[in-house]
C-alpha cells in the first residue's frame, strides 16, 4: 500500500455542523459517545444560520425568540462545553457504502476515516434558474436568494440596487425585507402558486411592513440585459403554470433574486447508496433516522426541507441518539413497515417505522395543497392511529402527527398511510 | 493600456505588431498558435473580455465526422481535415475530448434515403467507418432511443470536445510563444497605406499591423466589408440549448442526430466530455449579432424536437439554458484565405458548423498562407506546452493527498457542485490568458457550471479573483463590460440613500 | 358609525394564526377573535394602537471582514424603522464584539438596546 496520507478509525462521524450536524454531535455526546468528529466546510460552525441574522428562531425550544447566529450559538458552545471535536474548514468528498469518509482541508491535508457511524447533516441547496428554464439573458445581476443573503450579511456586500424577487418562499420574503432595510427599492414579490409559500408572518413583517406588492399566480417570463440586468418582465399564469399571453408587466431592476424552493443536498449520500426519496429529494430513513444504509443516518435539511430549525434540532438529537444507539449496540432490528402519503400529503418523514417503536413517532410531512378546518390522520389497516385537527394546514409550513408509541402495540402487518381528511359539506 | 494584456514577451510597442488577428474565438485563437511558430509578433483582438465570448462557448462541442457538408466546399474540406486533427491536438493540450460516435436516426423511408445520401456524402468527403443500420441495431447500441426509430446512420469517428476549454489552450500555448492578448476591443474601422494596416476601435485606440486577419465570428461580414468592395451578407443563426445534470447513468452515450429533412437539420442530444447531456439546437435567424437570449418558444421547440429522440426527454434536470449565434453567410461556404483585391488582408469568416470541426485545419492553412506571404521564418525553439495537472475531481485518493500536501490551496474546495480546489482557481487566474472575470473562471475550470451553478462558490471565486488580480471586489465582473456582481458595501450603500433610485 | 373589523396575521410565533380585530368607530382596539395564545390577543391590541417591530441588520467591523450581526433587544415603533437604519449607516464597530454587547443602548429612546447577536473576534 503506497497511501501516503492518514487514515483513522472513529465511532462517530458527522458531516456538517448546522444546528442539524451540532445537534446530533451534542446528543451521541451526551450518551456518553467520545471518539468522534464533527466536518464542516465553513470556516465556523453555524451553518446556514450564520447568515440568517433575523429572528423569529427558537420560540419552540427556546421559548424565546432568537436570531439564526444566536440560536446557533446555544448549541455551539454546549458543544464547545462538552469538549466534542469539530474540523472546520474541511469539506467531505466521499462516503462509501461501509462508512468510510474522505475529507480534505488546508490546515489537515487529505484524511480517510473509518467510522462506525455517520450521520449526514450537509442541509440544502437553492433551485437554480436553470431549473425554472425562464427565457432571456444570462446577465449579472440575477441569485439565488441565499447567495444574496450571504453577500449582503457575511460579506457586507449589496448585490444591488432595484429589485425583483422570484418566489415567495420565506427566504425570498426574508431577502425582500433586509434588501430593503438596507436601502435598496423592492419593486415586487412574485409567485407562481396562488397561494405563499412563506410563514403568513413574512408575509406581514417583509412584504405588507414595506409596501412591496406580492404578485400570486405570476412568474417571470422574460429576463433583459446583456452585461448587467436591466429588466423582467412579469406574467400572469393559469391553473397549469403556464403564462397567459398579454399580461406582461416590465419592471425597471438590476437584481432578480430567486427563491424557487430548496433541494437536499445529497451528493455524498448518493456515493454511499443511500435510497433517495423522490417526494422528498432527502433519504429514506426510518424513525430512527437510519437510512437504507446500516449505520448512516441524516437528520435537518438534508433529510427534508424544514421550515423551524426548532424540528431541525429535535430530529437530529434523535439521529444522534439513535447513531450512539448503534454504535454500543449494533444493529437495531430492521424498520419494515412502509409508510405512505395519502391523499393531500406528501413527503412523509420517516418513510419505515419499526415494529415496535421505543418512543412515539412524529410523522412530518408537506400538505399538498391548501386545507381549511382539515384533519390529518394516520391510518394501519383499517385503524386510526392518531388525528389532529387544524384550522389551516399548507404547503409552506411542514405538519407533524404524532402517533403514540402504544398505538404501535398489536398492530396488524401492513402499511401506514398519513393523508388530510377534508371537511365534509363545508 | 487599461485593461490587461496578456503576454510573456514584453514589447515595447503594444500598438504595433506583425500579425493582427482580429477574433479569439475557436478560429482565432487556433490561428494564433499556428502562427507563433513562426518569427512574427502576432496580437489578436477581441471585443468581448475573454477567449471564447462568442460562439465559440455556445455550441454543442461535437467534433463532426464530415458527412453533412456537400463535397467540394470548403467545409466538407476542413471538416474532414480538421476533425483528424482534434485527438493529438488535445491530448497535447490536455483538453477533454471523447471519440463517443454518433447516430443519425430516421423514421421513415424519406428518412432511409437522405441517411444513404448522408452516407455517401461523407465517403466522398473521406469520413471512414461510415455505416446505415436498422431501428433495432440502433436501439441495441443506444435502448433510450424512441421506438419508432427505424433506421440510422452509424458515425463511429464522430467525437465531443469542450470548445471553449480548447481555445483557452490554444490561447495559452500562443501567448506562452509571444502572442499578445487584448481584450474588450471591438474593431470599427480599418483603413490601410503602404506600411500596413490601422485598425481602430471603439475605445479610440489604433492598433497597427502589416498583415490584418478577419477571425470575427458574428462580426466578420461587417469587418470583410470595411476592407472589401465585395460585399458579404451574414445571417445571425441563433441555437438554443438546455444543458442536464451530470449523472453517472446518462440515458445516451454517444452524439444522436435527427435526419435533415425539410423542417431543418434537427434537435440533437449529446452527453458533454464533463458528463453532462446537451439538448439543442434550434435555428432561427436574429437581427441583433449580440442577441444571444433565450426564449420560451426556441426552448418549448427544442424540447418538443428532442422527444422525438427521447419520449423521455424532461426537463426535471435541467440546470442551465444557453444560446449562441453561428456566423452564417449567405453564400452558405466557409471564406477563407486572401481578401481578394486586398493586398495584406486574409480572413476565415462564416465559420458556422462545422467550423468547431474544421477550426485546427483551417489555422494550418491560413498560417502558411501568411507565412508565404510575409516570408516568414520558423523558430528554432518553441515553448512547450506545459502539461495540465489532472483535475482534482479526477484524482485518486493518493494523488489528492500529493497535491494538497505540496500546496494546501487544494485543501480548499470553492466549487462544491464540481470538486474545484482554490488551487486551480488561482491556476486560471494564473494562466498564460488567464481569467480576469467569474465566467472566466467557471470555463476554465468548471466552478460554477454544476448543479447550484455558482449559488455556492461564486462570492468565493469573486474574492479570489479580486485578490488575484487586484481589482477591488466590487469591479469584478462576471463576464466583462458592465456585469458586475455588486454594487457596493453594506455601509456605503446605506449612506447613499435616495441616490438609489 | 359602526366599528370596523379588521383581518390581522400575528407575527408572534411561526403559526401566524389570522385574527380578527374590531376598533371603535374612532379606531380604538375593542376585541380580538382567531388567536390561539394570549400573545396574540396582545399583539392585536399594540398592532391597532402602535405597531412594533424588531429590526435585525448588519454592521460594518474594522479588524474583521465578517460584519456583526444586530438587533434591536426588543421590538420598536415600526416608524422609526427608517430612521433607525439611518442612524446605523454612520456607525462602524470595532472587533472585539461579544454576543450581547449591547452597541447603542436606548436606541432612538425607545427604550430598547442595539445589540450584538454574534461574536466578532480580531483577525
Amino acid at each position: 500500500m503506497s497511501e501516503n496520507f492518514a487514515e483513522t478509525s472513529l465511532d462517530l462521524v458527522v458531516i456538517g455542523a448546522g444546528p442539524a450536524g451540532l445537534a446530533a454531535a451534542i446528543a451521541a455526546r451526551e450518551t456518553g459517545i467520545s471518539s468522534m468528529l464533527v466536518l464542516e466546510r465553513e470556516s465556523e460552525p453555524g451553518g446556514i444560520l450564520r447568515q440568517c441574522i433575523h429572528n423569529g428562531f427558537g420560540l419552540h425550544r427556546f421559548k424565546e425568540e432568537l436570531t439564526g447566529p444566536e440560536y446557533a450559538q446555544r448549541d455551539i458552545d454546549r458543544a464547545r462545553e462538552l469538549a466534542i471535536p469539530m474540523e472546520c474548514g474541511t469539506t467531505v468528498l466521499s462516503v462509501s457504502r461501509d462508512r468510510v469518509i474522505t475529507c480534505v482541508s488546508p490546515v489537515s491535508g487529505f484524511r480517510r476515516i473509518r467510522a462506525k457511524a455517520v450521520v449526514l447533516a450537509m442541509g440544502c441547496r437553492e433551485r437554480p434558474r436553470g431549473a425554472l428554464c425562464t427565457p432571456g439573458t444570462r446577465c449579472a445581476g440575477i441569485y439565488s436568494a441565499g447567495t444574496a443573503q450571504r453577500f449582503v450579511n457575511l460579506e457586507g456586500w449589496m448585490p444591488g440596487r432595484r429589485v425583483v424577487i422570484l418566489g415567495s418562499g420565506d427566504i425570498g420574503l426574508i431577502m425582500a425585507r433586509r434588501m430593503t432595510l438596507q436601502g435598496a427599492k423592492v419593486l415586487a414579490c412574485v409567485e407562481i402558486m396562488p397561494y405563499s409559500s412563506g410563514l403568513n408572518r413574512n408575509i406581514v413583517q417583509c412584504l405588507e411592513d414595506y409596501g412591496i406588492p406580492l404578485y400570486l399566480s405570476h412568474t417571470v417570463t422574460d429576463i433583459r440585459g446583456r452585461e448587467r440586468l436591466t429588466g423582467v418582465t412579469v406574467a400572469k399564469v393559469d391553473e397549469n403554470r403556464n403564462p397567459i399571453p398579454g399580461t406582461g408587466i416590465d419592471f425597471d431592476c438590476d437584481t432578480l433574486l430567486l427563491s424557487c424552493g430548496l433541494i437536499p443536498e445529497n451528493e455524498l449520500s448518493q456515493g454511499a447508496g443511500v435510497l433517495l426519496s423522490p417526494a422528498t429529494s432527502g433519504a429514506v430513513v426510518s424513525e430512527r433516522l437510519e437510512t437504507s444504509v446500516p449505520g448512516i443516518f441524516a437528520c435537518g435539511n438534508v433529510l427534508h426541507v424544514h421550515d423551524l430549525v426548532d424540528h431541525v434540532s429535535a430530529e437530529s438529537t434523535r439521529a444522534g441518539q439513535a447513531a450512539a444507539s448503534y454504535i454500543r449496540n449494533g444493529p437495531a432490528p430492521a424498520a419494515s413497515r412502509p409508510v405512505l402519503d395519502g391523499s393531500g400529503v406528501r413527503g412523509t418523514v420517516p418513510q419505515q417505522v419499526s415494529t415496535s417503536p421505543e418512543e412515539d413517532v412524529s410523522f412530518m410531512f408537506r400538505p399538498s395543497a391548501v386545507y381549511r378546518n382539515a384533519a390529518a390522520v394516520a391510518v394501519c389497516g383499517g385503524r386510526e392511529l392518531a388525528r389532529k385537527k387544524a384550522m389551516i394546514f399548507t404547503p409552506g409550513e411542514m405538519a407533524v402527527l404524532t402517533v403514540k408509541k402504544e398505538a404501535f402495540e398489536s398492530l396488524p402487518d401492513g402499511e401506514i398511510t398519513v393523508s388530510i381528511e377534508q371537511p365534509e359539506g363545508r | 493600456m487599461n485593461q490587461a494584456v496578456f503576454s510573456s514577451v514584453p514589447e515595447s510597442d503594444p500598438f504595433f505588431s506583425d500579425v493582427l488577428i482580429v477574433g479569439a474565438g475557436i478560429t482565432g485563437t487556433a490561428l494564433a498558435r499556428e502562427l507563433s511558430r513562426y518569427e512574427v509578433s502576432v496580437t489578436v483582438l477581441d471585443r468581448g473580455p475573454d477567449v471564447a465570448a462568442g460562439a465559440t462557448k455556445a455550441n454543442s462541442g461535437i467534433v463532426h465526422a464530415g458527412y453533412d457538408a456537400a463535397p467540394g466546399t470548403k467545409k466538407a474540406y476542413y471538416n474532414v481535415r480538421g476533425a483528424a486533427m482534434y485527438e493529438s491536438l488535445c491530448a497535447e493540450l490536455c483538453v477533454p475530448f471523447r471519440r463517443c460516435g454518433a447516430l443519425v436516426i430516421g423514421f421513415d423511408a424519406a428518412d432511409a434515403a437522405v441517411l444513404e445520401d448522408l452516407l455517401a456524402r461523407g465517403r466522398r468527403n473521406g469520413v471512414e467507418g461510415l455505416s446505415v443500420i436498422s431501428g433495432e441495431e440502433a436501439r441495441a447500441m443506444e435502448p433510450a432511443l424512441n421506438p419508432d426509430v427505424a433506421c440510422a446512420l452509424s458515425v463511429p469517428c464522430s467525437a465531443i470536445v469542450s470548445p471553449y476549454e480548447l481555445a483557452f489552450a490554444l490561447a495559452d500555448d500562443a501567448a506562452l510563444n509571444g502572442v499578445r492578448f487584448v481584450f474588450s476591443r471591438c474593431a470599427v474601422s480599418a483603413g490601410r497605406d503602404e506600411n500596413g494596416w490601422d485598425i481602430g476601435t471603439a475605445s479610440g485606440e489604433t492598433f497597427r499591423a502589416k498583415v490584418f486577419i478577419n477571425c470575427a465570428g458574428a462580426g466578420g461580414a461587417d469587418l470583410h466589408n470595411l476592407i472589401s468592395s465585395e460585399r458579404l451578407s451574414m445571417t445571425h443563426r441563433r441555437g438554443q440549448y438546455y444543458l442536464l445534470d451530470r449523472m453517472t447513468d446518462l440515458p445516451f452515450s454517444r452524439t444522436i442526430f435527427q435526419c435533415p429533412s425539410a423542417l431543418g437539420k434537427g434537435v440533437l442530444i449529446s452527453p458533454t466530455v464533463h458528463g453532462n447531456l446537451l439538448l439543442g439546437p434550434n435555428a432561427e435567424d436574429v437581427p441583433d449579432p449580440l442577441d444571444t437570449a433565450t426564449t420560451a418558444e426556441g426552448l418549448s421547440f427544442v424540447l418538443s424536437r428532442a422527444r422525438r429522440t427521447w419520449p423521455q426527454a424532461s426537463t426535471r434536470f435541467n440546470i442551465t439554458n444557453f444560446a449562441g449565434l453561428r456566423a452564417h453567410l449567405d453564400a452558405g461556404d466557409f471564406v477563407i484565405g486572401r481578401v481578394s483585391g486586398v493586398p495584406g488582408a486574409f480572413e476565415a469568416i462564416g465559420i458556422e458548423s462545422p467550423g468547431l470541426s474544421s477550426a485546427p485545419a483551417i489555422a494550418a492553412d491560413l498560417a502558411a498562407d501568411v507565412a508565404t506571404y510575409l516570408k516568414l521564418k520558423k523558430k528554432a525553439d518553441i515553448i512547450p506546452f506545459p502539461p495540465r495537472p489532472k483535475p482534482f475531481c479526477e484524482m485518486t485518493d493518493d494523488e489528492r493527498a500529493s497535491a494538497v500536501r505540496k500546496d494546501p490551496a487544494y485543501g480548499n474546495i470553492i466549487c462544491r457542485c464540481e470538486t474545484v480546489t482554490e488551487a486551480e482557481i488561482r491556476s486560471a487566474i494564473r494562466r498564460p490568458v488567464g481569467a480576469r472575470t467569474v465566467d472566466g473562471v467557471k470555463r476554465r475550470t468548471r466552478a460554477g457550471m454544476g448543479r447550484c451553478q455558482g449559488g455556492f462558490c461564486s462570492p468565493r471565486v469573486a474574492q479570489i479573483l479580486s485578490e488575484e488580480t487586484g481589482i477591488p471586489l466590487p469591479e469584478i465582473t462576471k463576464d466583462g463590460g458592465e456585469s458586475r456582481l455588486l454594487c457596493d458595501s453594506v455601509s456605503s450603500f446605506l449612506k447613499g440613500g435616495a441616490e438609489h433610485e | 358609525m359602526d366599528n370596523e373589523k379588521k383581518v390581522l396575521t400575528c407575527i408572534n410565533c411561526p403559526v401566524g394564526c389570522r385574527m380578527e380585530v374590531t376598533l371603535s368607530p374612532e379606531g380604538a382596539f375593542l376585541s380580538v377573535s382567531g388567536n390561539t395564545c394570549p400573545r396574540g390577543a396582545a399583539y392585536a391590541r399594540q398592532e391597532c394602537t402602535q405597531p412594533l417591530r424588531t429590526v435585525t441588520a448588519v454592521l460594518p467591523v474594522t479588524g474583521s471582514s465578517v460584519p456583526l450581526s444586530v438587533k434591536t433587544s426588543a421590538p420598536i415603533p415600526k416608524e422609526k424603522i427608517a430612521e433607525l437604519m439611518e442612524v446605523l449607516a454612520d456607525i462602524t464597530v470595532s472587533a472585539p464584539v461579544t454576543l450581547g454587547d449591547v452597541i447603542i443602548p436606548d436606541v432612538l429612546h425607545t427604550g430598547a438596546d442595539l445589540v450584538a447577536t454574534r461574536s466578532v473576534y480580531t483577525g
